[in-house]
C-alpha cells in the first residue's frame, strides 16, 4: 500500500502575502504571450483542414468515367432516421450505352438539409458507393426551399471520387464473356 | 461697454473651444481605449483581435489601407455607431426617471475631472511660462477627488433604478467599493503633498502643475513615495472600476451588473465614461507619480523652451498617459477578480492603515528636516 506522505505547507513569506512578487509573475506571462504565434484561423479566407472521414453535407458521387453510381434502390431513404431523402426512381434512358446493365437511376433525388442530422446512416447502407458525407460544413440560404438539395445540386456538391470497382465495365467483361444475368 | 462684452465673448469664444477641443481628446483617447482593450487582450489570448472594419476608400491605399485595417483603427467608429444605432430598449420595471439620468451622471463626472488636469507647458516666445489646462485651480487635486468620487452616484442610480436584483447588487457593491477605497486614495496623496511642499520649497498647494513641475530635473514621485504611488494605483483601479476590482460590474456573477438592464446608447455611455475614468485617473497619475509633461528622472527637459518644446511635452505626456493605460489593461488580462468580501478587507484593513502608516512615516521625516534644515534667510 502506497504510503501517503503529508507534505507540511510552508508559511507563506511577507512578500508572498503582499502578492505583488505573484503578480508580477503573472504580468510577465501574459506580456510575453503577446508575441507569440497568433492561433486565429481567419476564416472566410482561411479555411480550417477538414479531417478525414469527416460528415458534411451528403453528397452524391459520379465515378472517374463520368457514371452516375445510384441505382435509385432506395436504401438510404429507408434508413435515413429523419426522413431527410425522397428518391423518385426512374429508368436509365436506352441509349447511354455506358451505362448498360443498369435498369434504374434515380429521376430525383432530394435531400432536405433542414432535416438531415448528418448521421452517415446514408453513405454507410449504400451498396454502390454513391452517397458520401464529404468536407462541405457550411450551408445557409434564404428560404426553406433553398436548403432541399435536389439531384442536380447532389451532384455538384459530389463531384467524382475514386472507384475500386467499375462496375459497368465488370459487367460488360462478363457479357463478353458469355456469363449474361 | 462695447469693448468689454467683444472681449468676454472672445474669452469665452477661446474657452468654449479649448473645451470642445480637450472633450473631443479625452473622447477619441477613450474609445480608442476600447480599442486598445479589444486589441491587447486578443494579443494575450493569441487571437487577432479587431481587423475588419475599414472606410471605403482608405482601403484602397497601398499599404496603409491594409495596415489600418490589420491595426482595426476605424473600429471605435463602427462600435460608435452601433451603439446609436441600435434600438432603444427601455424595460417596464424600471424607473423611468433615473433610468435615464443614471447614464449622464455617470459621464459627467468623468467629463468634469479634465477641467483641471495640466497636460503640458507653453512656452511664450516672449519666455514666459503658462500651463496648458482649462482650469489651472490651486486645489486641483481636491477638486479631482471631489467631482470623480460623484461618478458613483451614476453607478449606483443605475443599479436602483434598473429594479432587478443583478444591477442592485452591482450598485451596492460599487458604493461600497468608492468608499473604501475613496479614503485610502485621498490619504496615499497626503504624505505626497506635504513631500512637495516641504519647507523651503518652492512648489507648495495642491495644484496639479506644481506638483508636475516639482519633478523637474528631480527624482519623479513614484521614486521618491513608493508606497503612496503603490496604493493610489490600487485605489486608482479600484476607482475606475477596472479589474482587479470590477465589483459592480462583475460579469461572471452578476450577468453586466448595474448596466444588466441596459442598452444600446445609454450602455454606450456608461462604457464611455468608464474607459473616460480610465484615461483621466492615467493622466492624474501620470501628473502627480510619473513628472507629467517633464523627461526622465533626474534630468532636465531635452527639447527647448519653445514651440517645439511644448508640442514635445505635451506629446511625452501622452506617451505616458498611453503607457499607464495599457498597464491598466494588461493588469484586467492578468488577474482574476477580487471576491466581494476580499476586496473590502483589502481596502479597510490594508490599504487603510498603510496608507496612514505611511502619512505618519513622512510627517515624522518631514518635521525632522523642518527642525533640522537652517531658515532661509
Amino acid at each position: 500500500m502506497a504510503k501517503t506522505v503529508v507534505l507540511e505547507r510552508k508559511p507563506l513569506s511577507f512578500s508572498e502575502r503582499t502578492y505583488l512578487p505573484q503578480i508580477v509573475t503573472g504580468l510577465k506571462t501574459t506580456f510575453a504571450n503577446m508575441f507569440k504565434t497568433k492561433v486565429t484561423l481567419q476564416y472566410p479566407e482561411e479555411k480550417p483542414v477538414i479531417p478525414k472521414n469527416y460528415r458534411g453535407v451528403p453528397t452524391l458521387v459520379k465515378d472517374p468515367n463520368g457514371r452516375e453510381k445510384c441505382v435509385s434502390c432506395q436504401l438510404c431513404e429507408f434508413v435515413c432516421p429523419p426522413k431527410a431523402i425522397r428518391i423518385t426512381p426512374g429508368a436509365v434512358p436506352e441509349d447511354q450505352f455506358e451505362r448498360e446493365h443498369v435498369e434504374k437511376a434515380p429521376q430525383e433525388f432530394e435531400i432536405n438539409m433542414l432535416r438531415c442530422i448528418y448521421c452517415g446512416y446514408c453513405q454507410e447502407v449504400c451498396p454502390e458507393e454513391a452517397i458520401f458525407l464529404q468536407d462541405a460544413y457550411t450551408l445557409s440560404g434564404y428560404s426553406r426551399d433553398e436548403l432541399v438539395n435536389d439531384k442536380k445540386k447532389l451532384y455538384e456538391l459530389g463531384g467524382t471520387l475514386p472507384d475500386r470497382h467499375y462496375k459497368w465495365d465488370k459487367k460488360k467483361q462478363a457479357e463478353l464473356e458469355g456469363n449474361n444475368h | 461697454m462695447d469693448w468689454m462684452s467683444q472681449n468676454l465673448l472672445l474669452m469665452l469664444g477661446i474657452k468654449v473651444t479649448f473645451a470642445l477641443i480637450m472633450v473631443g481628446a479625452v473622447m477619441t483617447m477613450a474609445g480608442y481605449s476600447v480599442l486598445a482593450e479589444r486589441k491587447v487582450s486578443a494579443w494575450m489570448q493569441g487571437r487577432v483581435g479587431p481587423n475588419r472594419t475599414i472606410l471605403p476608400f482608405i482601403e484602397h491605399l497601398p499599404i496603409f489601407g491594409p495596415a489600418l485595417r490589420k491595426l482595426g483603427i476605424f473600429q471605435p467608429l463602427a462600435d460608435g455607431l452601433k451603439f446609436l444605432f441600435k434600438e432603444e430598449i427601455v424595460p417596464g420595471h424600471v424607473n423611468k426617471f433615473y433610468y435615464y439620468l443614471a447614464p449622464i451622471v455617470a459621464l459627467v463626472p468623468a467629463l468634469t475631472t479634465m477641467t483641471v488636469l495640466p497636460f503640458g507647458q507653453m512656452h511664450w516666445p516672449d519666455g514666459s511660462v503658462s500651463t496648458l489646462a482649462l482650469a489651472d485651480l490651486e486645489v486641483g487635486i481636491l477638486f479631482v477627488f471631489a467631482v470623480s468620487s460623484l461618478g458613483v452616484y451614476g453607478i449606483a442610480l443605475a443599479g436602483w433604478s434598473s429594479n432587478s436584483k443583478y444591477s442592485f447588487l452591482g450598485g451596492i457593491r460599487s458604493s461600497a467599493q468608492m468608499i473604501s477605497y475613496e479614503l485610502a486614495m485621498g490619504m496615499s496623496l497626503l504624505p505626497v503633498f506635504l513631500w512637495v511642499s516641504v519647507p523651503g520649497s518652492q512648489f507648495s498647494g495642491l495644484s496639479l502643475s506644481a506638483i508636475a513641475n516639482s519633478q523637474h530635473d528631480a527624482p519623479w514621485l513614484l521614486l521618491v513615495q513608493p508606497i503612496s504611488a503603490l496604493i493610489f494605483l490600487i485605489a486608482l483601479f479600484a476607482e475606475t472600476n477596472r479589474l482587479p476590482f470590477d465589483m459592480p460590474e462583475s460579469e461572471t456573477d452578476l450577468v453586466g451588473g448595474f448596466h444588466t438592464e441596459y442598452g444600446s446608447f445609454k450602455f454606450g455611455i456608461f462604457f464611455v465614461a468608464e474607459y473616460a475614468h480610465i484615461v483621466i485617473g492615467s493622466a492624474i497619475f501620470t501628473v502627480i507619480f510619473l513628472g507629467g509633461w517633464h523627461f526622465l528622472p533626474f534630468l532636465p527637459d531635452p527639447w527647448p523652451a519653445s514651440l517645439l518644446g511644448t508640442f514635445l511635452g505635451v506629446l511625452w505626456f501622452l506617451f505616458k498617459t498611453a503607457s499607464l493605460i495599457f498597464f491598466f489593461i494588461w493588469v484586467r488580462w492578468t488577474l482574476p477578480r477580487f471576491r466581494y468580501d476580499q476586496v473590502m478587507s483589502i481596502g479597510w484593513s490594508k490599504l487603510l492603515p498603510l496608507a496612514l502608516a505611511n502619512l505618519l512615516l513622512y510627517l515624522v521625516i518631514v518635521t525632522a528636516i523642518d527642525r533640522f534644515t537652517p531658515p532661509v534667510p
